[in-house]
């Protein structure tokens, strides 16, 4: 490690203020050590220059969401963006996430996401399915842990262009809760219908597919390819086939595939 | 749900419960279910409380990995881990009852990794003589907090979040409510229940080096100590073996046991593997002989058979590893940063990816180690308390009436040393029962209001804070008392170092009482810290002057001035509690096991 490295100043950028003064950016100088991510240069101006800075954040892992912020325009983890990353001849500029209502400082109110979670119906397995029923193999369950890994972080909502416009935020639930729906509907033993919900409540025709959500998700979670347009196909087949609609609420998905065929909007190697 | 005039809001529930990690969601989960109105405050975002963090998984005797489990042998692996220090009663009900919690949590839709014949895969960890631990990848504590949550929201229940608790509400001799702030207004808020559960997890954040966020300042522990309940064995702070030492910034972060679990090798600068040094006499036939066998016990997990292989010396107890690691460092043979080396890749790069994809990916991302290729620098770090409220085994009950607590926060579970894995099935476990201890409790008891003095003294205290010119910076405090219980109540410990430390905490209490805070009370962390550093506090004081008090070494507690276990202590649990302004510290007798259990341990 070359000398005098731990020492630099880093210069960052940071929004301060509040819906009601409008807000501005506001230059810091850290001294930078080897390693560090922005969260480390906030608190750090926390410790010695601001100290009441509105960050929010907890594990300081990337595993618990809390600490998102747009830093350089980008949507992002700030405990996981390494100042070595970012180019060094312009400041840092850390902002918080645009889509939703500022309440100060890099702290925005993300509230409307837990009241369209709340909306969503629950995992319903079925009451009387036998022991036997809940043994799955690994394969069977890989893509629903896919899903399941989401942290909540909410920097897919962010970006989505359908959600950053906000004429268009209600009627469309976002990319984190068809992921959250996806994980429900490939479930093994969830017998629930969430298609038409997702048509009509969760508007999920207003995803014109352009991907910016899983380009941002620190999760990796292929959010379009493997959660949003197996969906947009189940609910397309449902509708085109009411048939397939009465037949699942009889018996439960399971029995579709019967004779080993790919179930709908499952994905399978000829894309079905 | 009424705005009062002098401007705080009040909300009434039968049962409230403080802290939405495991412990608290399965609490409140179950009383809602009981038929109780329950409300359940949080100071994070519902979602992101401590149990989201854990990685390695949830240990129950479900038997599918090793057929010969049983609760008998969860039992006996948690005492003699906990260094025959636990209350055995709670340890019973929780290897009876963890099996169930488990399968309880499959059915709310929570996805386990699998066996190849289709049942929840369970992994081997520290201190468990079987693979006990199920688990999904190393991302066990998302899927409990995810699947606990969408239940508890599913079920209606009333949720506040980012919204912190400074003081519980008490008349006479009975807890009655809590008061707090909200977050993003600085607002103060009052919550009237017949019941309160406390879940509020531990109090890792007075320590330098620690996994814990900054939500772990043991506020739990200190509102219920203030309200004159009781605490125990609050020496017993764990130091984890591995957390990364580099870089600076991830100090501390965790390196889950489940490295060691699926084949992690430890080594020093001299690539000695050096645990086969520190392994206890007495537990020496329950691990491996030599280098082979270990590895053939590594080859048979992978590839999912029994085995006669024993486990590798890395998977001795986390108090074990940890003093030998340091140990190792100060007798000059660690890594370049101050740790050891832990390896795991020997192992193809597949299998490390698709075992521990959290690790892999904490290391390349923040400090651009690949650990399919080479080895992780690893170190101690203060990981959990055991040491916590008195409850009672059955209901989760404290001293202090209307008052119960659950989850890290309270103490007897886990003795002298927790076994990884046994704090999530000890969250499902003891908040299922403390849910139904506060609802049934709530159902006997008529509402109370609280005084008005007690609302004007909480308003009081909010406010003090801005009045104050001092020029003591909180964040300065807060370092000082870390490097305080780092430096002298850490890994090993001395009459004099703790002497000095209690010193040093109350020059630090004196000054707390004139820190000084600016800006608006709308999401003022400076602020919040105050409240949060007067917990750690008393939480730090508790520690010091309990280890003070116990002249022996057992478990996470090691005395240099009194290396062995002593039998007298053996039968003691050290007691807390406040006497005026005053901590008084006692111990007192063991609960006595009966014979049956005890055959178990020692046949
Ligand atoms: C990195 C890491 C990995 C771990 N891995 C494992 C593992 O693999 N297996 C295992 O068994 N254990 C593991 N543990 C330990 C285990 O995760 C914790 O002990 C456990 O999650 C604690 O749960 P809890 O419900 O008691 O508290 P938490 O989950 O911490 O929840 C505490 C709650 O209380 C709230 N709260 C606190 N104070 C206040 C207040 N003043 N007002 C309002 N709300 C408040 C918080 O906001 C939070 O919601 C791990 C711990 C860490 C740090
Ligand atoms: S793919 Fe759809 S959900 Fe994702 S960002 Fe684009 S429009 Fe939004
Ligand atoms: S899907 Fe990915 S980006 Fe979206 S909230 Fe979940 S983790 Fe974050
Ligand atoms: S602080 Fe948890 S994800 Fe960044």
């Amino acid at each position: 490690m070359p000398v005098g490295r731990t020492h630099r100043l880093r210069h960052l950028r940071v929004f301060r203020g509040t819906p009601e003064d409008g807000g501005e950016l506001v230059e810091y100088s850290v001294p930078v050590q080897e390693g560090m991510v922005v969260l480390d240069a906030l608190h750090w101006i926390q410790a010695n220059r601001a100290p009441d800075l509105a960050v929010r954040w907890n594990c300081k892992a990337a595993k618990c969401g809390s600490c998102s912020a747009e830093v350089n325009g980008r949507p992002t983890l700030t405990c996981k963006t390494r100042l070595s990353d970012l180019p060094e001849d312009i400041p840092v500029q850390v902002e918080p996430m645009r889509t939703f209502p500022l309440v100060r400082d890099l702290v925005t109110d993300v509230s409307w996401n837990y009241e369209v979670n709340r909306r969503i119906t629950p995992f319903t397995p079925p009451e009387d399915a036998p022991e036997e029923a809940w043994r799955w193999q690994q394969e069977d369950i890989e893509r629903v842990q896919e899903f399941r890994k989401c942290i909540e972080c909410f920097l897919c909502q962010d970006i989505c262009h359908v959600l950053r416009n906000h004429e268009t935020r209600n009627p469309f639930m976002g990319p984190r809760f068809l992921v959250r729906a996806a994980g429900l509907e490939l479930h093994p033993m969830d017998r629930a219908d969430r298609t038409p919900y997702l048509r009509d409540g969760g508007g999920i025709g207003y995803c014109n597919i352009t991907k910016c959500c899983t380009e941002v998700c620190p999760e990796h979670i292929k959010i379009t390819d493997n959660a949003i347009i197996p969906l947009k196909e189940r609910v397309a087949d449902t509708y085109y086939d009411p048939v397939q609609v009465a037949w699942r609420k009889l018996f439960g998905r399971r029995s579709e595939g019967g004779s080993g065929q790919p179930i709908p909007g499952q994905p399978s190697a000829d894309g079905s | 749900m009424s705005r009062a005039r002098d401007q705080y809001e009040t909300h009434a529930h039968d049962v409230l419960v403080i802290g939405a990690g495991g412990a608290g969601l399965r609490a409140a989960i179950e009383a809602q279910a009981a038929g109780a109105s329950v409300g359940l405050v949080c100071k994070s975002l519902l979602g992101k409380a401590h149990t989201v963090m854990a990685e390695g998984g949830v240990a129950a005797a479900l038997a599918n990995v090793a057929t010969d489990d049983s609760w008998r042998t969860h039992f006996r692996d948690t005492m003699l881990g906990g260094k025959m220090l636990n209350n055995w009663r709670m340890a019973q009900i929780h290897a009876q009852e963890a099996p169930d919690r488990v399968r309880e949590l499959e059915r709310w839709g929570a996805v386990f990794d699998r066996t190849r014949d289709g049942r929840i895969l369970q992994r081997p960890f520290g201190g468990h003589s079987h693979p006990r631990l199920a688990h999904v990848g190393d991302r066990t504590g998302l899927e409990m907090i995810r699947t606990l949550q969408d239940r508890a929201v599913a079920s209606g229940l009333a949720v506040y979040m980012e919204c912190t608790i400074t003081r519980l509400l008490t008349d006479g001799d009975r807890v009655i409510g809590a008061i707090g702030y909200w977050r993003t207004t600085g607002d103060m808020v009052v919550f009237r229940a017949k019941a309160v559960v406390l879940a509020t997890g531990g109090i890792g954040r007075a320590y330098q080096v620690t996994s814990n966020s900054w939500e772990y300042s043991g506020d739990g522990h200190a509102l219920a100590y203030e309200a004159g309940a009781e605490l125990i064995d609050m020496e017993f702070v764990q130091f984890h073996p591995t957390g990364m030492v580099w870089p600076p910034g991830v100090r501390g972060l965790l390196v889950t046991e489940a490295v060691r679990g699926e084949g992690g090798i430890l080594r020093n600068n001299e690539n000695d593997r050096f645990m086969w040094r520190y392994l206890p006499d007495e537990r020496r036939h329950e691990y491996a002989e030599t280098d082979s066998e270990a590895s053939r016990w590594v080859e048979a997990l992978r590839e999912g058979r029994q085995t006669d292989a024993r486990q590798p010396p890395e998977l001795s107890t986390r108090d074990n590893v940890s003093r030998a690691i340091y140990t190792e460092v100060r007798e000059g043979r660690g890594s370049e940063h101050g740790g050891v080396y832990l390896d795991i890749s020997y192992l193809p790069p597949e299998l490390v990816r698709r075992k521990l994809p959290s690790m892999y990916e904490q290391f390349r991302e923040l400090a651009g180690v690949d650990i399919t290729t080479g080895p992780m620098e690893i170190g101690p770090t203060c990981h959990y308390v055991m040491g916590g409220v008195r409850v009672d085994a059955e209901t989760g009950a404290s001293t202090r009436t209307g008052l119960f607590a659950a989850g890290e926060v309270a103490g007897g579970m886990h003795g002298a040393n927790r076994l990884g894995g046994n704090s999530l099935s000890d969250l499902l476990v003891f908040g299922q029962r403390a849910g139904v201890g506060a609802a049934a409790f709530a159902k006997e008891v008529a509402p109370d209001k609280p005084g008005s003095g007690e609302l004007a003294l909480a308003g009081t205290e909010l406010a003090a804070p801005f009045d104050h010119h001092s020029g003591t910076n909180p964040y300065r405090l807060h370092a000082e008392l870390q490097a305080t219980m780092q430096s002298l109540v850490g890994i090993f410990r001395t009459a004099e170092d703790l002497e000095t430390a209690i010193e040093r905490l109350g020059e630090l209490r004196a000054k707390w009482a004139t820190i000084e805070v600016s800006g608006p009370r709308a999401y003022n962390p400076g602020w919040n810290l105050t409240f949060e550093l007067k917990n750690m506090l008393i939480c730090s004081e508790a520690v010091a002057r309990s280890a003070l008090q116990r002249t022996e070494s057992r478990g996470a507690h090691s005395r240099i001035d009194h290396p062995d276990p002593d039998p007298a202590w053996a039968k003691r649990n050290s007691v807390v509690s406040r006497d005026g302004d005053q901590m008084r510290v006692g111990h007192s007798r063991l609960p006595e096991m009966p014979a049956e259990l005890r055959e178990l341990i020692t046949p």
